[in-house]
């Protein structure tokens, strides 16, 4: 079971594609309302790790809990629907900006609250292409519109998978900036980054992975400036080869 | 050229134009309504069995439509399976032939169309709270150009198909005479302006309803 404080638990969990075992996580605990930046380099298990958190594959062995829950099929659709995840590689679907925007708010039923958009299209400089067709956007345009289509519809837990891999500092600055609105409504922010700075900026906590397994979690100013694993300094300072 | 246009004015064109239209839209609508969820369903979903299934779609796409009409000709024939029905020689024979011929192509293609939307789109209607149905429906939209190129390929084959509507419908004179057996006909008694003038009237109805077809594939990729 888990603690109230709890909201993801991972026990035991292995996650295999064929042969190749991709993650091995003996235990981590996501606490609700906090940021955890998962930072490791590429081929790491990073989206695999937020692919199992938004129940997109279940893992090959070991459990998983949810708030409460084990999921052990897949959750039902309102447990589901508490979380979303902005992908690295954002795709839009072939609609206006608007239309991107408001599509996590009609799949739910719910009706669209028109100033709370206008106002996320503001907020992501997006208000000039709101009926732009978001197929012919720019790779930096295209990853505000992918996040700001999980921020339209308050999810719980925000899963971010290199949200701004894509911008300029001017825009990063501007993404930051809603994630720490987020955070401080209360929403659970799971941030897989490779940029220790981000991390540090956003995170409450850091864990690190390597080669699937988690080598260090700890409270990110610790975890950057003080780690306990050699492995973890060899990272840092970019001494890892791998 | 003058023979030609008086050939416009007669009046069995019109109502031949008309019983075209409404057979190879019927069959249409028809193969459109179970060839796209087909299609769809082919495209999103991997099981055993699925390739023979594709493959079977690939050859109906190249049945040669004499060979159906003979197949619809043999169940709809009064001593056939479906004969109770009282269907042969009537434009309802004529739009079950043309829809089975319809049918492989617009499911054929509809499915490498949906095949062909980025696997990783699936995932992220599904991480932004699409159910199972939602996201299959927003797969099928955002294939739907290949889709409408679908219908059109399905339509283009049958309205200028002779073989199954000529076996099946019979060519009867004001019942199931549509312009390709009309063409026929007409070559054969030698009256060459009037088969023009059909050929003609072929071609702009198949132009007209492409138009139409490419106009409305326009506007949704412009969505």
């Amino acid at each position: 079971m888990t603690t109230d404080a709890t909201l993801y638990r991972l026990e035991s969990i292995q996650h295999r594609y064929a042969e190749r075992i991709v993650l091995d996580i003996e235990r981590l605990d996501i606490r609700r309302g906090e940021t955890l930046a998962v930072i490791g380099p590429s081929g790491s298990g990073k989206s695999t790790l937020l692919r199992l958190l938004q129940f997109l594959e279940r893992p090959t062995a070991g459990r998983l809990w949810f708030d409460g829950r084990a999921i052990e099929a897949e959750p039902p659709l309102d447990v589901r629907r508490r979380v979303t995840t902005v992908f690295q590689r954002p795709l839009v679907l072939s609609r206006s900006v608007r239309a991107n925007l408001t599509y996590g708010l009609r799949v739910r039923g719910v009706k669209e609250r028109p100033r709370e958009i206008d106002h996320l299209l503001v907020a992501l400089g997006l208000a000039h292409l709101s009926h732009t067709p978001a197929r012919t956007l720019s790779g930096g345009e295209t990853q505000r519109v992918s996040f700001g289509r999980a921020l339209a519809f308050n999810p719980d837990v925000l899963l971010l998978d290199e949200p701004t891999a894509n911008l300029d500092p001017r825009n990063v600055r501007l993404v930051e900036e809603l994630i720490r609105e987020r955070q401080s409504q209360g929403v659970t922010v799971v941030l897989a980054t490779h940029q220790i700075f981000q991390a540090r900026r956003l995170a409450h906590r850091a864990a690190l992975l390597l080669d699937g397994q988690i080598v260090e979690v700890a409270p990110t100013a610790q975890l950057t400036d003080h780690p306990a694993d050699p492995r973890t300094r060899a990272f840092l300072t970019g001494d890892m080869i791998y | 050229m003058s023979q030609l246009l008086s050939e416009f004015n007669r009046p069995e064109l019109l109502q031949i134009v008309a019983l075209t239209l409404r057979v190879t839209g019927a069959a249409l609508l028809l193969a459109t309504a179970l060839g796209v969820p087909v299609g769809a369903f082919l495209g999103l979903v991997r099981f055993r069995g699925q390739r023979l299934i594709t493959l079977s779609l690939y050859t109906g796409m190249g049945l040669p439509p004499v060979v159906v009409g003979l197949f619809v000709y043999l169940a709809l024939s009064r001593s056939g399976p479906l004969g109770a029905l009282g269907w042969l020689f009537t434009p309802a024979a004529m739009i079950v032939a043309q829809a089975i011929i319809a049918f492989p192509l617009v499911a054929g293609l509809t499915m490498s169309a949906v095949a062909g939307v980025d696997h990783a789109m699936r995932q992220q209607v599904f991480a932004l709270g699409a159910s199972r149905w939602q996201g299959a429906w927003t797969v099928l939209l955002e294939a739907r150009v290949g889709v409408t190129a679908a219908i059109v390929a399905a339509f283009g084959g049958i309205i200028s198909e002779v073989g199954a509507v000529m076996l099946v419908g019979g060519n009867i004179e004001g019942q199931t005479r549509v312009l390709t057996t009309a063409i026929v006909l007409y070559t054969r008694q030698g009256d060459f302006a009037m088969a023009m003038a059909l050929g003609v009237t072929l071609i702009a109805v198949a132009f007209g309803a492409n138009v139409l077809l490419l106009r409305l594939q326009g506007r949704l990729r412009d969505q």
